[in-house]
């Protein structure tokens, strides 16, 4: 592991264990983000598939009902029947906060002159199939608004998921060994200055009391 | 007051028309990325693309992957499901959990 490059002074040491101590607790706090975030994310994720899976079998039927429609009918009566739609979807986008992620919401509204009168044509010059067509379609749209919203928010959760995670493994394996370690560095050059500076005091302490009372030459005379 | 957008091919699409969603009847590939360059700068917020037409703006799609708005999202044109809207569920598990645990427990 790197050490910081720092001066081993005792007020880098302070600095430095304050700066431990918030990035041990910004650690922990993005953990549980992400723990969280993860658990929100699945199951955001396992509903999304289900309405995935719905919403392509709709709109295969549908598919397959406008096919037949089109083969009963010309392509130009076709689509002067659906030229000019009756009914008018308005979609309201709001935004939710899951674990400071917005997600979208969407609310839809149709306009239209009344319940179940959605066929924008007169039913003279178009065949039954049409009109099952596109009932099955109208059925598929609040599937399909669902689908958008799971969806985008499985994709800015995911991306929201993988940022946090970066972050815990930064702090978990790269910040928070560092500052150990120079932390470490720090505290052993401390210790060992005062230890040279005691030694230091005890040799000249001893030479003072050399030059006050002069043992050795006390003890050269009285032996 | 947000829209709905529908682009792909003709034949898949018409019939969105008649419930309201704005039609964009589109095939070739640089049309297709301009004009989802436009409908986003226009303020739809949600964008139906097939899959068809999907394969061939994939570059496009994923620049406003993480943006908030517009959602895009994939369905199955005539041709049927191609797997590749499945495939874009897929890969946000991956992204986020680092492997696809969920396409297992289907199996």
């Amino acid at each position: 592991m790197a050490r910081l490059n720092v001066n081993p002074t005792r007020m880098v040491l302070t600095n430095l264990k304050r700066r431990l101590q918030t990035a041990r607790r910004g650690h922990k706090l993005l953990k549980d983000k992400r723990d969280e975030l993860m658990k929100k994310f699945l199951e955001v994720v396992r509903e999304n598939r289900k309405e995935r899976e719905i919403v392509e079998k709709m709109l295969m039927d549908v598919h397959s009902r406008f096919v037949m429609a089109r083969a009963l009918m010309s392509d130009t009566h076709l689509e002067e029947a659906l030229i000019y739609p009756k009914q008018k979807v308005t979609l309201k986008a709001s935004s939710k906060n899951v674990m400071s992620v917005e997600v979208p919401v969407f609310e839809f509204s149709t306009e239209g002159q009344g319940e179940g009168d959605i066929f924008p044509y007169g039913f003279a010059n178009t065949s039954g199939e049409l009109d099952g067509a596109i009932i099955a379609l109208s059925e598929v749209t609040p599937h399909l608004l669902r689908l958008a919203e799971l969806e985008k928010s499985a994709q800015l959760m995911a991306d929201e998921i993988e940022k946090t995670r970066r972050r815990v493994n930064a702090l978990e394996y790269v910040m928070i060994p560092n500052m150990e370690e120079t932390i470490k560095y720090i505290v052993m050059k401390l210790d060992e200055n005062e230890r040279g500076n005691l030694t230091r005091l005890m040799k000249v302490k001893d030479m003072m009391l050399e030059q006050a009372h002069q043992y050795k030459k006390k003890m050269a005379q009285g032996s | 007051m947000h829209k709905i957008a529908v682009m792909g091919d003709r034949d898949s699409i018409l019939g969105f028309k008649a419930i309201g969603f704005d039609v964009y009847p589109t095939e070739g590939q640089e049309e297709a990325g301009e004009l989802l360059a436009r409908l986003a700068q226009d303020g739809y917020a949600l964008i139906y693309i097939t899959e068809d037409l999907a394969i061939k703006i994939s570059d496009e799609i994923s620049r406003y992957r993480n943006s908030y708005f517009p959602a895009i999202i994939l369905i199955p044109g005539t041709k049927g499901p191609l797997g590749i809207g499945m495939k874009a569920v897929k890969e946000s598990v991956e992204k986020a959990v680092g492997a696809d645990i969920l396409s297992q427990e289907n199996q």
